[in-house]
């Protein structure tokens, strides 16, 4: 761990003299600071976040009525396949890797990331890799348009890929080689990086979180790597790996993919849980209900990601032993989660709670995302998950553990941070405009899906019976406000990146934030370089109860 | 031991963004190759260019800054936690084909050996080609179908690949470079430059080795045994888990050469060989996945 850091340009080595940011754009493209970074990651994060929410807009405006009205079949499809790959790969994961970019090293006494070349390269690979998959769009054929998760058959079939295959199979793997970069990174600036003066078990649960999923990443990437890799080879060199007719299977496909798929699930929401933890304590005054099981129950959710991966798959021909053991495999994890809730819960419990943006959004993470994990409790169990599987119930699940839940949580660590990183403050009353509006329309949007998947409506259709007319419209509606109220978000961040209210932050910005995490005792803005000495003494009232 | 006290942060990076530029174009540049576009092989080299040019430019940098002692302890630490985890990922890249081997050996195939059989003989020829009707679940195998090229055909037949040929040499000739790489670290431990070059030499040597016997076996297996990528599913995972194992020990030896081209230059110290010891250990680590492959692929 270090005790002193020296800053260093790559051609000057040995001069002391510039410490500030390059001048100009070249500083974007060439940054190794890992607030720069985090803020690169954050941009092209919320600017995907647009590009796939206008896709999604596009799926609620064909389902807004039965028949076909705006676009064709294959490219619906496409908007499907498209909205799901650049939320997940472009969206979500990159922004929590911005969290983790600006926040670890503030919240573990580090000056930077461990291995900041490799911080820049992995944030271009990322740009390479959407870049690549985006480059479909405009391809003879289309777009990948056979569902995010590539499975063959179908994904081989000419008529469905077009000149997509090859991209979007080599996009995947630099969003791999990205991922796992950053991963990388991560767990050897925890490591190595951390003040002395900061144990394991005093460590905020974001950067527990963040660890436990670097791990699930380093140990997922590959798999979904060489998931895609056999795709290419079937495709393109006459290998059987998903064949019959050469002794191969495409179920086998779909066990390789779920290896990859369940885990990556959980990569998307532990840091959720991890952002979450840190927001609740401060607005309840109140240190984190239950650290160590939080610590505990982080790492066996992780653990059971993996054991867990064929509960996708009930419906596709399994042994009976099979499916029962991965039915109760799935059923385990409902009891670390719930240990999370209730931590949670009790941390709010006769706390003296306030309201701000950021505890508005937490909340109702809370509870929403508690909604979806009910939901996909009922889909645990294998006999019930033949009448879901592949409805719109299962949308809904999804969704619900995403959008209210991820999603919202990004909403909320933005409006938490931003008055650190920016050193102005977001206007309050817009914010909890956006929350309002977001959190009824996101209602409206996915609670009618899980009726209409009860009642059999198939995903990935853009036409439907009459009987699921007047759900739809009202999930589209719902779908058309919560997709505007996002522009109050955009309004907000470069507001308050211009100057907010106008009205200058302290450096604690919330009442005695400075208790609970490191990144508070410092001064607001932060200054380019922080922790360049490590601090002495890091707060533990957020471990009050694990010592 | 390095002069520099303080963690080295490095303050701007142009290598970066170069590489991935070039990683890119040399993709996307396959992908216009695969599908037929005549852009593609043009592509495919400029962007191999850009990407050989990063590799030279940041490792030569790299380098520099380790020889000048710009590297505390701690940045050599967070360099081996770097390499063992990337390790680790390609550890999980291997595990995925040897699953696949595993599943299709001892689950897909004898399912389409219980299967077939069952079926109409007019429906398993209408799947698997004109008298292909029945299936033996038998390892190894080029599927139902006889696949020859990856299309089904009525009588193709193929030789698998012995264990005790080529292959056998090629375990001797790995584990052998195993040794001499450790030789050649104790050289450097106990500052004895001649062992280390001559150790180093030895392993580059036994890995080139490696390939060339590896591509008169495949050379073999396509002209003389009738086994190739196409061959169902044997030919699929023998050649996609020996062809990956190939392609990493190119890298592997490549990677030692840079190492053997610097303690020719006089780098590494007893306490600072960061390089040489991210080198070793990917070569044990290619090593061990060729003990894998000789047992599960070539043995079993």
């Amino acid at each position: 761990m270090s005790a002193v850091v020296s800053e260093h340009d790559d051609h000057h080595a040995d001069d002391h003299h510039d410490h500030g940011p390059a001048k100009g754009l070249l500083r974007w493209i060439i940054t190794t600071n890992h607030k720069d970074i985090g803020t690169l990651y954050l941009l092209f994060a919320l600017a995907m976040f647009f590009v796939g929410g206008a896709m999604a807009m596009v799926i609620r405006a064909e389902l807004f009525e039965p028949g076909l009205q705006f676009v064709d079949p294959a490219f619906f499809n496409s908007m499907t396949t498209m909205h799901a790959l650049v939320m997940v790969f472009g969206a979500v994961m990159p922004a929590f890797v911005g969290l983790a970019n600006w926040q670890i090293p503030l919240m573990i006494g580090a000056a930077d990331m461990a291995l900041p070349r490799m911080n820049n390269m992995s944030f271009w690979m990322l740009v390479a890799g959407v870049l690549l998959l985006a480059s479909t769009l405009f391809m003879e054929g289309g777009a990948p348009n056979g569902g995010w998760t590539l499975y063959p058959p179908l994904v081989l079939q000419p008529i469905t890929v077009g000149k997509a295959m090859p991209f979007a199979v080599f996009s995947v793997h630099l969003l791999g080689i990205s991922s796992i970069m950053g991963a990388i990174n991560i767990i050897a600036t925890i490591f190595n990086m951390r003040a002395k003066s900061m144990k394991m078990m005093d460590m905020p649960l974001f950067v527990w979180t963040w660890l436990i999923t670097a791990f699930l990443l380093i140990a997922v990437m590959p798999v979904f790597a060489g998931a895609v890799t056999m795709l290419l080879t079937d495709k393109f060199f006459h290998t059987s790996f998903f064949n019959a007719a050469g002794g191969g299977d495409p179920v086998l496909y779909q066990h390789i993919f779920w290896f990859f798929g369940h885990p990556e699930v959980y990569i998307m929401i532990l840091p959720t849980f991890g952002v979450a933890s840190t927001i609740i304590p401060v607005f309840a005054r109140k240190p984190l209900f239950g650290y160590a099981s939080m610590v505990w129950a982080t790492g066996s959710i992780a653990f059971l990601s993996f054991i867990v991966w064929a509960h996708h798959m009930f419906t596709v021909g399994m042994p009976i032993a099979g499916e029962l053991y991965f039915m109760y495999a799935t059923m385990i994890i409902a009891v670390p989660t719930g240990v999370k809730v209730f931590n949670w819960t009790a941390t709010m419990w006769k706390g003296a709670m306030t309201f701000e943006t950021p505890m508005l959004f937490s909340i109702a993470f809370v509870v929403l995302f508690t909604m979806g994990g009910f939901t996909g409790l009922m889909m645990s169990i294998a006999p019930t998950d033949f009448q879901y599987h592949d409805t719109y119930f299962i949308v809904a699940h999804f969704h619900y553990t995403l959008v209210p839940a991820s999603v919202f949580i990004l909403m909320a660590a933005g409006y938490f941070w931003l008055p650190k990183w920016t050193g102005h403050m977001y206007n309050e009353k817009i914010g909890q405009l956006h929350f309002w509006l977001s959190v009824i329309s996101v209602n409206i949007l996915f609670f009618p899906q899980h009726f209409l998947g009860l009642a059999g409506m198939p995903r990935r259709i853009p036409d439907y019976a009459v009987q699921f007319a007047d759900w739809n419209m009202i999930s589209s509606v719902g779908g058309f406000i919560f997709g505007i109220s996002q522009l109050l978000f955009l309004y907000i961040v470069i507001d308050t990146i211009k100057g907010g209210t106008g009205e200058k932050v302290s450096d604690e910005v919330w009442e005695d934030a400075a208790q609970h995490s490191l990144e508070w005792t410092l001064p607001s803005p932060l200054p380019y370089h922080t922790w360049t000495t490590p601090p002495t003494s890091v707060p533990t009232e957020h471990v009050l109860d694990a010592h | 031991m390095s002069t520099n006290t303080a963690y080295y942060i490095p303050h701007k990076a142009t290598w970066p963004v170069i590489g991935t530029a070039g990683l890119m174009t040399m993709l996307a540049g396959f992908a216009n190759l695969l599908n037929g576009s005549s852009i593609g092989p043009a592509l495919m080299v400029v962007g191999l260019l850009i990407f050989v040019t990063m590799l030279v430019g940041w490792f030569t940098l790299q380098a520099k800054e380790s020889e000048s002692g710009m590297y505390n302890h701690d940045v050599g630490i967070s360099y081996r936690m770097g390499m063992m985890w990337f390790i680790f990922s390609e550890i999980v890249f291997f595990a995925v084909f040897f699953g696949t081997l595993w599943y299709t050996r001892n689950l897909s195939v004898p399912w389409l050996g219980e299967e077939i059989p069952k079926m109409a003989k007019e429906t398993a020829e209408a799947y698997f080609g004109t008298g292909n009707s029945g299936f033996t679940a038998h390892w190894p195998t080029n599927g139902p179908g006889k696949l020859v090229d990856g299309a089904i055909s009525s009588k193709g037949e193929f030789e698998p690949m012995g264990a005790w040929g080529l292959p056998f040499l090629n375990t001797l000739i790995l584990l052998t470079s195993g040794v001499s790489c450790t030789w050649a670290h104790h050289g450097l431990l106990a500052k004895n430059r001649e062992q280390l070059i001559k150790g180093l030499i030895v392993t580059v040597a036994l890995g080139f080795l490696f390939v060339a016997c590896q591509a008169i076996e495949y050379h073999e297996a396509y002209t003389e045994m009738g086994l190739t990528l196409g061959s169902g599913i044997y030919g699929s995972t023998f050649f996609m888990l020996t062809g990956f194992h190939g392609f990493h020990v190119c890298v592997g030896a490549i990677i030692l050469s840079v190492v053997l081209f610097r303690s020719a230059k006089g780098h590494f110290k007893p306490e600072n060989h960061f390089a040489f010891e991210a080198a070793a250990w990917y070569w044990h680590f290619v090593d061990v996945v060729w003990l894998g492959l000789f047992i599960f692929v070539y043995l079993m």
